[in-house]
């Protein structure tokens, strides 16, 4: 049966103007036509956005878990790396 | 002119309905989750477009009559959707064809009433034309996909468009309600629609290396109510828990 599965693409949505593309999920489909379609049909129908991306799973590349200490944790103690301690204005939405 | 655009409005919303029940059968049914999603989402497209559309009839009627004891409470000599409507889903490659060649005449004949005089019409139209749009774009790359596809998809999908030809002719069979409607504004003119849907219909299928058939004999009668063997079944499925059970509520 899985040999006979259709490539995987992950979903991408932007919820409104100028914010990031948020991953939304994944869908199998032949094609790229054919996955922008079915992910509109399973993530796009309850007004969830604007634009939306499709991308071949096989196109990303991922970090493996045994990369998590040296690509992470470096960052525990250093709390000077997290903006923090600026005030942030109030008319700022997206940050 | 009141019943004309009755019956007008009714035989718009039973093609609509009847061909959602059709679809909706595919619940469950599809070749993979995903179009199984797609096909469910584009039935509930058309049954609550039918429904907006009987709810109008009902309005026009008058006497109690609802949305549900149209859909519900008449047999099959009162419906007036077209055949093509009716027809069983077959295989994937005849529900895709149907499908298309149906959702095209759709398009345009929906793009005229957004410009309707009737204000309810026109308002319905407006709110179902996006979703006809795509329904047009999902079933077109079908029809890339299939008929330029393997050779027994090829084969199928030319067998379903020569048998499906047929039914084809009665969506442009304008009638008198068509010809006062159109006088007045409130319906679009079903030869531009024609000439349209042709256009379209033939850039598509010749795309997807497919012969357009020239068979010109059309299938009708549902502007009389004379109907398929098919929608008998599909009503007595349809009908059978709202008749077994008048005062059921969920």
């Amino acid at each position: 049966m899985s040999e006979n599965q259709w490539p995987v693409w992950e979903v991408f949505i932007q919820a409104t103007p100028g914010i990031p593309h948020k991953h939304a999920g994944n869908v199998h489909a032949t094609d790229a036509e054919m996955a922008l379609q079915n992910a509109r049909d399973l993530y796009g129908r309850r007004n969830e956005g604007i634009n939306m991306w499709v991308v071949p799973a096989t196109a990303i590349t991922a970090s493996t878990p045994e990369d998590q200490g040296s690509f992470f944790d470096p960052a525990n103690d250093k709390p000077y790396r997290h903006p923090t301690f600026y005030k942030i204005p109030d008319g700022v939405k997206y940050l | 002119m009141q019943n004309n655009t009755l019956e007008y409005v009714l035989r718009l919303g039973d093609s609509s309905i009847i061909i959602g029940h059709r679809l909706s059968q595919l619940c469950g049914h599809g070749p993979v989750l995903e179009e199984d999603i797609a096909t469910t989402n584009i039935a509930l497209d058309f049954i609550g477009l039918g429904t907006n559309l009987l709810d109008y009839a009902a309005d026009l009627q008058g006497n109690g009559a609802t949305a549900d004891t149209l859909a519900f409470m008449r047999g099959e000599r009162h419906y007036k959707n077209l055949l093509i409507t009716e027809l069983p889903n077959g295989d994937f490659a005849f529900t895709t064809v149907r499908q298309f060649l149906f959702d095209v005449y759709q398009l345009y004949l929906y793009e005229g009433l957004t410009r309707s005089n009737d204000e309810r019409l026109r308002n319905i139209a407006l709110k179902s034309y996006k979703e006809i749009q795509y329904h047009v774009r999902h079933t077109a790359a079908w029809m890339l996909r299939l008929g330029d596809g393997t050779t027994e998809s090829h084969e199928r999908m030319q067998t379903a468009l020569n048998e499906l030809w047929a039914y084809t002719g009665e969506f442009f069979a304008a009638d008198a309600v068509d010809s006062e409607l159109l006088t007045n504004g409130v319906a679009p003119d079903l030869s531009a629609v024609h000439s349209k849907w042709l256009t379209h219909v033939s850039d598509i299928i010749t795309q997807a290396t497919l012969t357009l058939p020239t068979s010109t004999f059309a299938q009708s009668g549902s502007r009389e109510g004379k109907h398929s063997e098919h929608l008998g079944f599909l009503l007595a499925e349809m009908q059978y828990l709202p008749r077994m059970y008048p005062d059921a509520k969920w």
